[in-house]
């Protein structure tokens, strides 16, 4: 039995390799420039022509997300068969065709909580990239306590009617759809929660950009006047939008922790070791010079290979069938900690060179750097505080009680 | 899947948990200290033989499966759980991987049937100054025509007080400090010239200088090629490292489990003390330590028993976590005791006495931190 399923393992990556030596365009090969990562939507952009050629190729498939059924036109994998794609895409150093938010958070709740008609219509094109989802979760006065959310959804009967603010929205500004946390009970708190989704474009939605300290706009504040949603878009059931709320905020977690922010660094990327090496110096030996700061980035690269390798052992003791609860929240409030720790030490290492914030003089990737810093900040806030992460792991994992 | 114990790993596992649970509590190592016995057990050894916990990486026959490093970690994890004093280390471990690595046919086919019966215990005698530093030794053996003459002293050897064979890193060549000229004898306590001094240390395990005086032994007691010690010294080195590190994880999470425990039990104010936030956040952030150490010991136990190439830098990324999560592990858990953590009476000052044991013998977090920062070139 195991050899028969080897041996079929081994004809699919055969098959696979060859599919993707005839289908993965060269530069989908090469390192991904930060302006060429596609996001997909209604107004898509490609810089480079062969990203849309991939993403097209690897949406047709389901690979896009090979584990999704194929009934929804997933790539319907089984495990193994996803590990070998997996490999195989790392072998040639493929990019990932697309970056969504609907494949790693909503997509993944709607198969466990949508009913057929509605994961017929918004998963096959979550997988081709046609559509570009946001989420509309924080609102100004619900931040770690969500569930305190005010967006009020009223039944009219043959529609819903939305009135609210949302705040931290992601690229609403550039998102085609938004799945949303709307109140349909203001009598009770998480009981009187429920999940809808709607079209970006309806009358009344308005999205405006929030400029953060890095610069950058990745947020927005969002607002819904007398938004008119067709009943079917509510997902589950009426009031019964918490439970789908928090299991996406798991995946949410894990999509997140998974990546390490990035904090993890790679091969290519340079790490406060070698901006110390280049601003401070070496000895002989070939150490920093500046003794307490190579201790400190020690720290932190113990830390990071720490982390990388808990991962890695929960990925392993997951599939073995050894649940570990709450892992997300574990990862999440590590992977906050090591790429803020990083930033911290990047900034450090660079000296003034990495106080440089536009025009001329400065190195590009310095500059950079200095933006990542910043907006590395938000790492411990977004998707669950830090603290929020402790609550859950403290209640959760190691049983700790409420206070009274 | 070096992270999933296989069906037999596991068995040995529960089998080692139990064990200590049932045989070796905290209580055992009171009871040991207060008649005296500075972890001097002959009635656990015997124990621990009839469990065969001797022989788990010594094959029954050449070439045979055994459990591991991995296998063994987890009886040391066990082990770490009680703060059971046995030579499991020093003789399952150590000696036994300085043998196989290192030894002659003829060493080998007298030691490792004694080593796997638990018949015979080990130390390795290695420092000489307060911190570890395995090239710093002064410790000389002399060619002196039918082998070798030794003289020097060595310094906290532990399980020294009682271990039947010494394991004795000395100098053929070369100054203290060098890596090449240091040599490895098997020399047996009741040698001429050997003293033992027997050290009555904090965490009750005990320990001993060793000193030797023109101690003669014959060519047949050199482990290895002389001069060229470091080749197996390092190696069982970095094992050490890592089936220590295996231990620190066990202690640390008994003392975390104890602290949970008392959180949970403890009220003040009307209110579970596990109920305010500020102890909830601390221990869910030890918990993270936790998890993340275990990764790091579960790497680099499976990365010996697969013959990778990064063992040094796991054996070193695995030792510093535990160090720094002993401490943190040990301080938190007297400190969210209170007074009573500060009593003799409860457990958590043998976790804080250890921790320190455990720490400092084959590099503290210190030192490992240094190499590896090194391994990875800054």
């Amino acid at each position: 039995m195991a050899y028969d399923n080897a041996e079929q393992l081994e004809e699919f990556r055969v098959e696979t390799r060859k599919w993707l030596e005839e289908n993965c365009p060269p530069s989908m090969r090469t390192p991904m420039p930060d302006d060429e990562v596609v996001w997909g939507g209604r107004n898509a952009t490609f810089k480079n022509p062969e990203s849309k050629l991939w993403l097209d190729r690897m949406g047709e498939k389901g690979w896009t997300s090979p584990e999704w059924p194929k009934e929804y036109g997933g790539g319907g994998l089984n495990r193994d068969e996803a590990r070998v794609l997996e490999q195989e895409l790392r072998r040639i150093k493929a990019r990932p065709p697309l970056f969504s938010f609907g494949l790693w958070m909503f997509g993944p709740a709607l198969l466990e909580f949508g009913n057929h008609e509605q994961k017929a219509r918004f998963i096959p094109d979550i997988l081709k990239g046609k559509t570009r989802w946001c989420q509309g979760y924080s609102e100004p006065g619900a931040g770690s306590d969500l569930a305190g959310l005010q967006t009020r959804c009223e039944d009219k009967g043959d529609h819903y009617l939305i009135n609210g603010q949302k705040v931290w929205t992601s690229y609403a500004d550039k998102a085609d759809w938004i799945f949303c946390l709307v109140r349909t009970d203001t009598s009770t708190k998480h009981e009187g929660i429920s999940f809808i989704l709607f079209d970006m474009k309806s009358p009344g939605v308005e999205a405006r950009p929030i400029q953060l300290i890095s610069g950058e706009s990745p947020f927005c504040e969002t607002f819904f006047t007398d938004v008119k949603v067709p009943k079917d878009q509510l997902v589950g059931r009426v009031n019964g939008g918490w439970d789908i709320a928090k299991r996406l905020l798991q995946f949410e977690r894990s999509s997140i922790s998974a990546g390490g922010f990035g904090g993890t660094g790679g091969s290519g990327i340079l790490g406060p070791e070698d901006y110390a090496k280049q601003h401070i110096g070496t000895d002989e030996a070939g150490r920093i010079l500046d003794g307490d700061l190579r201790g400190r980035i020690t720290d932190h690269r113990m830390y990071a290979k720490a982390f990388s390798l808990t991962v890695q052992r929960q990925t392993e003791q997951a599939k073995a069938g050894q649940a570990v609860g709450h892992t997300a929240s574990i990862l999440k409030y590590g992977a906050a900690k090591m790429n803020q720790d990083r930033h911290e030490l990047l900034i450090e290492a660079l000296g003034t060179e990495g106080l440089g914030w536009e025009g001329e003089g400065f190195d590009k990737n310095a500059k950079k750097v200095t933006r990542q810093w910043l907006r590395s900040k938000g790492n411990s806030i977004e998707g669950g505080t830090s603290e929020i992460n402790l609550n859950v792991i403290a209640k959760r994992v190691l049983g700790l009680k409420e206070h009274q | 899947m070096s992270f999933v114990l296989t069906e037999d790993q596991d068995m040995l596992r529960e089998t080692a948990m139990a064990f200590v649970q049932g045989e070796l509590p905290v209580s055992h190592l009171r009871a040991l200290r207060d008649k005296g016995a500075n972890g001097d057990d002959a009635a656990t050894r015997k124990k621990l033989a009839e469990l065969g916990f001797f022989g788990v990486i010594i094959p029954d026959e050449p070439g045979a499966e055994t459990f591991g490093l991995v296998g063994l970690g987890q009886i040391l994890e066990a082990q770490g759980r009680t703060l059971a004093a046995t030579p499991l280390l020093q003789t399952a471990l150590i000696a036994a991987s300085a043998v196989q690595l290192g030894g002659t046919p003829a060493q080998k086919a007298e030691w490792l049937p004694k080593i796997a019966a638990g018949e015979a215990t080990f130390a390795l005698a290695l420092d000489e100054s307060a911190h570890f530093s395995p090239y710093t030794i002064a410790t000389e053996a002399e060619r002196d025509g039918q082998g070798f003459t030794l003289n020097g002293l060595k310094k906290y050897v532990p399980d020294g007080h009682y271990a039947d064979v010494f394991i004795v890193a000395a100098r053929t060549f070369g100054e203290a400090g060098d890596r090449h000229g240091i040599s490895l004898f098997l020399v047996p306590k009741g040698a001429k010239g050997v003293t033992v001094t027997a050290l009555k240390t904090v965490d009750s395990h005990g320990a001993a200088h060793i000193s030797f005086e023109d101690v003669h032994v014959a060519d047949a007691a050199l482990i290895g090629p002389a001069d060229q010690g470091a080749d197996i010294l390092d190696p069982v080195l970095d094992r050490a490292a890592i089936g220590m590190s295996a231990e620190m994880l066990g202690s640390a999470q008994a003392a975390f489990d104890m602290t949970l425990d008392y959180l949970n039990n403890r009220k003040q104010f009307g209110q579970l003390i596990g109920s305010f936030q500020s102890l909830q956040h601390r221990a869910a952030k030890m918990f993270v330590e936790l998890e993340m150490t275990r990764s790091c010991v579960a790497a680099a136990l499976g990365a010996v028993d697969a013959g990778k190439a990064d063992v040094a830098e796991l054996a070193s990324l695995a030792k510093a976590k535990a160090g720094e999560l002993v401490h943190l592990v040990s301080n938190e858990c007297v400190q969210m005791h209170g007074g009573i953590g500060m009593t003799d009476a409860a457990e958590p000052g043998f976790y804080m006495k250890r921790a320190r044991v455990q720490e400092a013998l084959y590099g503290s977090a210190s030192w490992h931190r240094d190499r590896y920062a090194r391994l990875n070139g800054f």
